[in-house]
């Protein structure tokens, strides 16, 4: 391994593993002030998470969904953009797929259906993702603020359609897809009876080598990394700034938006009202410590799945809103480490000779 | 609709985004990104209700909360200003973190999963409509106190020069990040106020019980053009649209949704500039390398 690689790969492992070692010393604070052994809190944590089928499925679907986000977050990042909104793209990548699983009748065979139902969960978290990327190039809107706000826009708006309109009643979905569903992983590994997990999770890690593909092995990609690097030398070098930032808006939409079908078709078979439920968020985290490679970004979802699956295992002992604050903390730390580390690390080096 | 019930109503929801937009508006002139709003509420909301339910004593509630804000923005200001650490990122976390501590809490201390027992509030005369509340006059006057303090105190020049131009400031010898920590801190202390008053008013802490309110106030701030009575004014306008849903329920000609859209909505076409430009401080967000 060539030195100037092994020093990228330095500066993109230490973040992460002092996040967590700091989110382990907070977790074991956390299970002492609730007068609890860390030890067997976190071997409960461990065995209903990989220590059985379903738990390990649950965690699997879990996955999914933020390998999707976090990829999402991650993209736009390469572009230097920050895509807050993978929430809305999420639910809106959903409820497009759920009305054409709707719309079409149950004798439409899947390998028809569910294509289309794909199609139209990235053309509905493209389309919430191209809004402030066009807002960004044409008025030079900050995509951080108009993603955030269109977050509770899309949401809102998707809420009156499924209740105006939509809904079964005395419920906030909306009735049941028939055509398009994703078979469970319970079909052909019947140890995962009772999970949630589907075959979205191929998608997903399709997507993942696709995205890695397209960030490094593609012109455009070259482009979009150049972009997010440095926007003023790219323009110079004949990039279009402009162009790169509405493709990367509109692709981590598409991407957010087809997370959307993990719930969809492959979990509940509708659409219901919150269904997203921070997924788009968390996306953000995965993408942070999964330091924006497609690798990382899978491996980082898996962490997040399993801690967010892990609090159920350990709610009789620990209340389960302790992983909630070990998300905020792995976050938190991080963010705070990346900068340092890099210092740290240029500091130590020993200068290139001229 | 009567006009008294109306304007005490919209006042009442109003108090919570005067005191986040105020906060806002000082971390922001300072040059730091202020998307922790909601977390700072909620923790001051939490702090507050623990604070007076172990004395019995709002005004205690009120120190408490006060002081879970400063944590939470001490939080902030280090991650951003000591570590470089992303300010949007920290933002995201801290909301993040505030959600899981006050859960968490919650849980330890109330053995409950959605609110707490119920705490002592102020006043609450019907005779009042609820204006026998320091809070609510403390809130309507942190936007015009704020403006004062920004644009007539020597400390106001100075949290302007380094949100605008932090190397010019450092130029002429003043401490960029000890002025950040200070507009930061202040920052925290103000937001968790608007969650005191809301868990006061409602006499209790529930489970995310800000529900967003903190973006309503990120989105007053940008309105508002980093300004912060234009932010109060635009926090009263937010207030008043919802307070007009409220009284017209029943009615079904604009659904309720769209309602709740108006703020965001407009926050992005002002960011656009479509009716003039909003632009933010110079330096806003530039704290990494």
């Amino acid at each position: 391994m060539s030195s100037r690689r092994q020093e990228q790969l330095e500066e993109a492992l230490f973040p992460p593993l002092v996040a967590l070692l700091v989110a382990l010393i907070c977790g074991d604070l956390l299970i002492m002030s609730y007068g609890q052994s860390p030890a067997t809190v976190y071997r409960l944590l461990l065995e209903g998470t990989w220590g059985n089928a379903y738990g390990f499925g649950q965690v699997l679907y879990k996955t999914t969904t933020l390998t999707f986000t976090g990829l999402a977050v991650s993209l736009g990042i390469r572009a230097g953009l920050f895509n807050v909104g993978a929430e809305s793209q999420l639910a809106a990548g959903g409820f497009l797929a759920a009305l054409v699983g709707l719309g079409l009748s149950p004798a439409v065979p899947g390998i028809v259906a569910v294509p289309l139902c794909l199609i139209a969960a990235a053309a509905g978290g493209g389309i919430v993702g191209a809004i402030p990327g066009w807002l960004k190039v044409r008025f030079g809107a900050h995509e951080v603020i108009v993603t955030i706000m269109l977050n509770f826009v899309v949401l809102a708006l998707l809420n009156w359609i499924v209740a105006a309109h939509l809904h079964v009643p005395e419920t906030l979905h909306t009735p049941e897809i028939r055509a398009g569903v994703m078979p469970r992983l319970e079909s052909v590994i019947p140890a995962f009876h009772g999970s949630a997990a589907n075959f979205t999770i191929l998608i997903a890690l399709l997507t993942a080598v696709v995205g890695w593909f397209y960030l490094f092995r593609s012109r455009r990609g070259f482009d979009l990394r150049a972009v997010g690097l440095q926007p003023d030398a790219a323009e110079y070098g004949g990039i279009s700034v402009g162009g790169v930032w509405l493709r990367a808006m509109t692709v981590s939409g598409m991407i957010a938006g087809i997370g959307g079908i993990n719930y969809v078709l492959g979990y509940k078979h509708y659409y219901e009202e919150g269904f997203a439920g921070g997924a788009g968020f968390l996306g953000i985290a995965v993408a942070l410590v999964g330091r924006n490679h497609p690798v990382g970004v899978v491996l980082a979802a898996l962490f997040f799945a399993t801690l967010s699956q892990g609090g159920l295992a350990i709610h009789a002992f620990v209340p389960k809103q302790m992983v909630d604050v070990l998300q905020g903390v792995v976050i938190l730390a991080v963010a705070m480490s990346v900068p340092e580390v890099r210092a740290v690390l240029r500091r130590t080096r020993k200068p290139v000779a001229a | 609709m009567n006009p008294i019930s109306f304007l005490t109503q919209m006042l009442r929801i109003a108090i919570p985004y005067l005191f986040a937009a105020s906060g806002g508006v000082i971390a922001e002139r300072s040059g730091i990104i202020s998307l922790e709003l909601e977390g700072l509420m909620l923790t001051g909301a939490f702090s507050a209700t623990l604070g007076a339910h172990y004395t019995g004593s709002p005004w205690i509630g009120v120190l408490a909360g006060i002081a879970g804000g400063l944590v939470f923005g001490l939080i902030h200001a280090v991650a951003t200003i000591r570590y470089r650490a992303d300010q949007v990122v920290v933002g995201i976390a801290i909301n993040l973190l505030a959600i899981g501590v006050t859960r968490f809490f919650l849980k330890l201390a109330f053995q409950s999963s959605s609110n707490s027992p119920r705490v002592n509030g102020f006043g609450g005369s019907a005779a009042w409509h609820g204006l026998d509340n320091p809070l609510v006059w403390m809130g309507v006057l942190s936007a015009p106190v704020l403006a004062f303090f920004l644009y007539r105190t020597p400390f106001g020049l100075r949290v302007r020069a380094v949100g605008e131009h932090p190397d010019a400031a450092t130029s002429v010898g003043i401490s960029v990040p000890k002025v950040r920590y200070i507009a930061v801190a202040v920052s925290g202390m103000l937001a968790a106020l608007g969650g005191v008053f809301l868990a006061l008013d409602q006499h209790q802490f529930t489970d995310q019980m800000t529900s967003g309110r903190g973006f309503i106030a990120v989105a007053a701030v940008i309105f508002g053009r980093w300004d912060p009575v234009k932010a109060g004014l635009a926090c009263l306008f937010f207030a008043a649209a919802e307070t007009l849903q409220i009284q017209l329920q029943g009615n079904q000609l604009i659904p309720s949704q769209f309602i709740e859209m108006i703020p965001y909505l407009l926050t992005i076409i002002a960011l656009a500039g479509v009716v003039g430009r909003a632009i933010p401080p110079a330096a806003l967000g530039k704290t990494g390398e």
